[in-house]
């Protein structure tokens, strides 16, 4: 693999940066490997990375029905931080968050994390008990927070209106000073490459339909372009498409797929330099180095597969950004998009083992799972090398449905992201 | 936006003024005493989410307020028919996709 450096851009500039070398290779695949990872979004990548680097298990391949990336990994509005209530959920996303800030040097490959804090708005006083307590936890799990009063946000915003004037005044918020956000595609491309260096095939515009099972445990995958392909272990981590895999293999998940939507306006001079999120109005925005505003919200209240939203999701969506910053009314919307988000009952992800043995799924990160990318990838990779759970994914089992040890982060997950 | 017919107003109206509430025909156990955690937990939690041909819940929130159920596609987003509560579905998936 070419090294990426500074000196490097320079000496390729003296030849029109024609002679770049590719980023990864585009392998036929073999008729076995170690581990088949399906679905090459963010998760799976980062999972083959770390299962070839960390764990040394290098015959692998990464299946991929589209192109890598194309799926939430790049849709989604980028928003990382770590700040969640309970002890589970805040060490697997504070391990991401570590991950993150060491990433683009581990990577040798630029994900532009930008640690640019993270507000959470409070509008109630339930909002600023939820948040107090929140923080406290957070801080007793050595994850970074402050809870700050309207007058304290109005220095790190000063084009929010926190006044009193509005339906919904802003009370305080929690502030999370090393959460951020990261360039989404950057960041799968920084981990399939980084993969593919350490031998692991990628195979792009193959789907899997179907898992091969024999007496109970999985021994491949069936392909629509190479056929079958054998494994030893499988992982699946498909995000929206998870529950029409599990189907496959004989067993529901407790997941729902839905579509959720992000749009970014025209370019604008620079006018946000952190990121304002809302529970309560439901809404988020950050602004991109580009000069776009980066906007999301909710869930269609329906199923979906479309990767398309509804309209007055949209409509209730611009609301609350123009609730909270008056000044974006006259802004232009240039796209809109949606993703295929597989939500979970308690708002925290599924990594976990299955009723199939070698079979593991990785799914239910919902509307939030960006941030958790190399974490998640990390600990599913270390399962899978072992075949036995990581100690951070445990408590994230799908069995919890079963015995009732849900992990209640509707409140930390909010609005989500 | 979908635009739904409300087998009760008989009539059909815009998308906001309804509420989806999940996948339909899910029958509360009979004597939950009984259930094993696995039966009680299938019952809360686990859905169908099929990419297809799918039996929903809805409700006319701003409407009449009553419950009726909806087939769709959850593909192309078809709604294929309307009935109402204790009715079955006469459009049902094909067996390859509910394998
Ligand atoms: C609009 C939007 C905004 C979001 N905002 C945020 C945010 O601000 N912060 C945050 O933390 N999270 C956010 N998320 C959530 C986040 O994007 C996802 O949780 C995360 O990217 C999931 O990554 P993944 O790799 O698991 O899934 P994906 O990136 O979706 O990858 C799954 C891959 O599997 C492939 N696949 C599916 N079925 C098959 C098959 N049968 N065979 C082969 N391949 C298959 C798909 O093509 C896809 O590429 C947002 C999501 C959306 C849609
Ligand atoms: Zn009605």
């Amino acid at each position: 693999m070419q090294h990426y450096s500074g000196f490097g851009l320079f000496k390729h500039s003296l030849s029109h940066h024609e002679n770049w070398q590719r980023a990864w290779r585009n392998p036929t695949p073999k008729k076995k490997y170690d581990v088949i990872i399906v679905g090459g979004g963010g998760h799976g990548l980062a999972t083959a990375y770390y299962l070839a680097k960390q764990f040394g298990v290098t015959n692998v391949a990464v299946i991929e029905k589209g192109y890598l990336g194309g799926g939430n990994t790049a849709r989604n509005t980028t928003i990382v931080r770590s700040n969640y209530l309970w002890d589970e959920a805040a060490h697997l996303y504070e391990h991401a968050m570590k991950l993150w800030e060491g990433l683009s040097q581990d990577l040798n490959y630029n994900v532009m994390f930008s640690q640019r804090g993270v507000l959470n708005l409070g509008h109630t006083l339930q909002d600023m008990r939820d948040i107090e307590r929140r923080v406290n936890a957070n801080r007793l799990n050595g994850v970074d927070g402050e809870v700050l009063d309207p007058q304290q946000i109005k220095e790190i915003v000063p084009h929010m209106d926190c006044s009193e004037n509005t339906r919904y005044p802003i009370m305080g918020a929690s502030w999370q000073p090393r959460g951020g956000v990261a360039r989404h595609d950057a960041v799968a491309w920084g981990f399939a490459r980084g993969a593919d260096s350490h031998g692991v095939d990628l195979i792009q515009q193959t789907e899997v339909t179907d898992l091969i099972i024999e007496d109970g445990t999985v021994v491949g995958v069936k392909t629509n372009r190479y056929g079958d392909i054998k494994a030893d272990r499988v992982g699946c981590v498909v995000a929206g498409n998870s529950s029409v895999l599990a189907k496959k293999a004989g067993f529901e998940l407790p997941l729902e797929s839905h579509p959720l939507q992000a749009l970014v306006s025209e370019p604008i001079k620079p006018v946000l330099d952190t990121v304002v999120m809302s529970n309560h109005v439901h809404g988020y925005v950050s602004q991109s180095d580009k000069g776009d505003l980066v906007i999301g919200a909710g869930i269609d209240g329906y199923n979906g597969y479309g990767q398309r939203g509804s309209f007055p999701t949209i409509e209730h969506t611009v609301q609350a950004i123009v609730e909270l910053f008056p000044m974006f009314s006259r802004v232009r919307m240039n796209r809109q998009w949606g993703g295929i988000v597989d939500t979970c009952p308690d708002a925290c992800p599924i990594i976990s083992d299955t009723p199939v043995k070698n079979l593991f799924f990785n799914c239910g990160w919902g509307t939030g799972g960006f941030k958790a990318t190399p974490g998640s990838g990390n600990v599913f990779a270390a399962s899978l090398a072992k075949g036995e759970m990581h100690e951070l994914a445990k408590p994230f089992s799908m069995f919890r449905f079963h015995d009732g040890a849900l992990i209640d982060e509707h409140g930390a997950a909010g609005v989500a992201h | 936006m979908f635009h739904i017919y409300c087998p009760h107003c008989a009539e059909y109206r815009e998308e906001e003024e309804f509420h989806a509430s999940g996948q339909a025909h899910i029958a509360r156990p009979l004597d939950p005493e009984a259930c094993s955690d696995k039966e009680w937990g299938e019952y809360l939690y686990f859905r169908k989410n099929p990419r297809g041909i799918h039996h929903e819940l809805w409700v006319h929130a701003a409407g009449c307020r009553k419950f009726f159920n909806i087939t769709r596609d959850t593909q192309t987003y078809e709604i294929k028919e309307v009935y109402k509560i204790g009715e079955q579905p006469s459009v049902v998936a094909q067996s390859g996709n509910s394998k």
